[in-house]
């Protein structure tokens, strides 16, 4: 869930007011959001993927809050990830490029992990126009 | 000293009266604006339609796809791979789909992928130089979606959930809601509606799916549509315990382990889900994905960065460590019931209103089996592509003026109580539904006996749901998902008990086997009163009906 909103970084854009699809934040004092219905967050990382000053973080917990400690954070190198994962923010270019689905899949059409089932076999025709 | 954010009290928007409303005037309304609504949307534009769409949350972040991304199906026009394309699901699905509408859908989502290239959408580019459209990363793809959607002229409310449809005696003629932030009403008259409002996972967690209450089922139900494949809605998604991220894919490399370290037989991601589950209501089950061969690990990651996410922010390592897993409910989501389609614009048999996406039954394509890692992509924007022309096309035809119809909400259930009842505890409504839903012991593995002893508690439910909320804009929300959720609870056991067979992903303990005579669907009606009637697969080919 949504643990921080960053007093220090957020530039006061309400994007993530805007696009939280659960309507967590509210706009708070000088435009910096407030988390005002935490128990609404989906853990989605939209805010995270939309906030354009690394301002945010939601923790992976999605069913309890935790603890959160800003500068620990920002040791780990943890707020702002998942939008440079993305590739999104100024001279980034999108990861959807490299996007390797389509070789993986490639390589599980020729070797299927789960052994081949027998399907019950259709005992009338499929239907017919 | 780094801050968290404080919790403030959150200030709480009453519901505003007639007033202050904001009354709009449109061709087509589409309600919700993921895959589904955003194809409909611009393409009813396309067709020359002054188009609405709104959406409960922001259309762009919101929905199954934004934070998760899909597989696609996507196949070239070529009869071989066409040919296993089709096959592939089908006895997995229990030959309930059907070969014209994989066709058609095959057809329709080479061509929209096409045009999300044309669109500029930075598909990866293959060793032939040819790019690979077989994938949509979510937040990429929604966002560029948004942005097709407003330059094609159509007016987004975002936030902005429908509460119930409009209809007079033409048939559907808008919906009213309300805007969450402010409580300001809102009402659109429109000749035409397209539902596209998603599945409904029951506030599990799901990633993305917790605006998906079902809440397009419950207002098409008011108005009479029916549903078909509701038996089929018990679709669980594998993720961390911990976590929301119910992305399934990559489990395919996965060792499950028992807690004190030996392998769980049987258990895997595609077949062995049961096994998981049935382990998981008594022990906690781990996993690791250990099977990942060393030459894809790299390409797993620059595939699915939101997969690793949990992980890496948890600070575990999925291919070397073991971590619990669980499974979360995606219901309809990745389940395949919905609102029943009766022609091959995506009508539902109430004039003036279609369905696409997750919100409409996706047998005609998978039958009983999931839609997840390709179908339900392909069958999102093909099917919202013609809902939205079918809709645009309609309200062409009808011949009187939007602006001059008179129509009146059709919502019932907390909407429109008798004076004096009580004050509903919709928390508590939602509650008492998961308790049912939930459960793999319940709702994976059926039986008569339990569905018949769920049904009963949620019939009384139902009662209850009827009484008013308070009247804030966040409460008459929530009751009305609280309704729609206890709504499509009854659907899909009501459902279930009619098929006395195992078929598809609807596995039932007490008839272990598939039965040839019940190879046919079911058709599911009816808000207070469920009916179920049976037709068969060959009976509704929508296609061959609108040739005929
Ligand atoms: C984790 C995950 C992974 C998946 N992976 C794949 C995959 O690889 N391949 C695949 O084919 N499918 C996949 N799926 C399924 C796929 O995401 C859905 O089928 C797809 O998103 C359906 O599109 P939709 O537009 O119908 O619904 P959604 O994308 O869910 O959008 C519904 C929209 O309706 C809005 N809404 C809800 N209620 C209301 C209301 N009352 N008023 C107004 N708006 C409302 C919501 O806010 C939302 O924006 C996955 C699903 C999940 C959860
Ligand atoms: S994680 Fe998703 S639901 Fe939670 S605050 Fe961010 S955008 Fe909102
Ligand atoms: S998106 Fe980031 S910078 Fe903008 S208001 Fe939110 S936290 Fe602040």
């Amino acid at each position: 869930m949504i643990e921080l909103v960053s007093q220090d970084r957020c530039v006061s854009c309400g994007i993530c007011v805007r696009v939280c699809p659960t309507q967590v934040f509210d706009n708070g004092a000088k435009g910096i959001p407030t988390i005002a219905r935490q128990e609404d967050c989906q853990t989605c990382f939209m805010c995270e993927a939309y906030c354009p000053a690394d301002a945010l973080y939601v923790a992976p917990e999605a069913d309890r809050p935790v603890q959160v400690d800003e500068a620990t954070l920002v040791a780990e190198g943890k707020l702002g990830k998942y939008r440079a994962s993305l590739g999104w923010g100024t001279g980034r270019r999108s990861t959807a490029q490299e996007d390797d689905s389509f070789r993986i899949l490639a390589l599980a059409a020729r070797a299927p992990t789960a052994p081949p089932q027998a399907p019950a076999a259709p005992t009338a025709p499929g239907p017919r126009p | 000293m780094p801050i968290s954010a404080a919790p403030v009290p959150a200030p709480v928007a009453k519901v505003g009266d007639a007033s202050d409303a904001l009354d709009l005037v449109a061709d087509v309304l589409v309600l919700g604006g993921g895959p589904a609504g955003t194809w409909a949307a611009w393409a009813a534009a396309a067709a020359g339609a002054k188009v609405v769409l709104a959406d409960k949350g922001w259309c762009g972040a919101s929905g199954a796809t934004a934070p998760s991304g899909t597989g696609v199906w996507h196949v070239p026009p070529d009869p071989v791979q066409r040919e296993e394309a089709r096959a592939s699901r089908e006895s997995l699905g229990g030959f309930l789909a059907e070969r014209l509408w994989m066709d058609r859908v095959l057809d329709r989502t080479y061509d929209n992928m096409a045009q999300v290239a044309a669109w500029g959408y930075p598909f990866p580019v293959d060793e032939h130089g040819q790019q690979a459209r077989r994938s949509l990363q979510g937040p990429e793809y929604m966002r560029l979606m948004r942005r097709q959607v407003l330059a094609a002229g159509v007016r987004i409310l975002d936030h902005s959930p429908a509460l119930e449809l409009l209809k007079d005696d033409y048939g559907v003629a808008g919906a009213a809601g309300v805007e969450r932030r402010t409580g300001r009403r809102w009402r659109v008259q429109a000749q035409a509606v397209v539902i596209a409002t998603g599945g409904c996972a029951f506030l599990s967690k799901a990633l993305g799916c917790d605006v998906l209450t079902g809440d397009g089922g419950l207002l098409a139900a008011e108005v009479g549509a029916e549903f078909s494949g509701m038996e089929f809605s018990n679709a669980y998604g594998i993720s961390p315990a911990f976590a929301s991220v119910t992305k399934t894919a990559f489990y395919r490399y996965a060792t499950f382990y028992h807690g004190d370290g030996r392998v769980l037989e049987g258990a895997g991601s595609a077949r062995g889900r049961s096994v998981i589950a049935r382990t998981l209501l008594t022990e906690p089950v781990y996993a690791q994905l250990d099977q990942a061969p060393e030459s894809l690990r790299e390409s797993l990651r620059k595939s699915q960065p939101n997969f690793f996410l949990p992980f890496d922010k948890a600070g575990i390592d999925p291919l070397t460590q073991r971590f619990p897993v669980t499974m979360r409910l995606e219901g309809t989501v990745r389940g395949t019931g919905g609102i029943r389609l009766v022609n091959a614009e995506c009508g539902t048999g109430v004039p003036g209103l279609y369905a696409a996406g997750d919100a409409a039954t996706r047998e005609l394509i998978c039958g009983g089996f999931t839609g997840g890692g390709s179908h339900n992509a392909a069958w999102a924007m093909s099917s919202g592509y013609w809902a939205g022309g079918g809709a645009a096309a309609h309200a062409r035809s009808l011949g009187v003026n939007a602006a001059s119809r008179r129509p009146i909400g059709a919502g019932r259930a907390t909407l429109r109580s008798a004076p004096g009842s009580r004050t509903l505890d919709h928390a508590a409504v939602v509650k008492a539904v998961q308790d049912e839903v939930f459960p793999y012991d319940r709702n994976l593995f059926r039986s008569t006996a339990k569905l018949n002893d769920s049904l009963e508690r949620l019939d009384q439910l139902w009662q209850a749901v009827q009484d008013h909320p308070e009247q804030t804009a966040r409460d008459v929300v929530r009751a009305r998902e609280a309704a729609a959720m206890t709504a499509t609870a009854r659907w899909m056991y009501a459902t279930a008990r009619e098929r006395r067979e195992t078929r598809g992903m609807h596995k039932h303990e007490d008839f272990h086997e598939q039965d040839p005579a019940q190879r046919r669907r079911l058709v599911t009606s009816g808000i207070d009163r469920i009916q179920v009637r049976a037709e068969s697969a060959s009976e509704t080919s929508v296609l061959a009906k609108a040739a005929a």
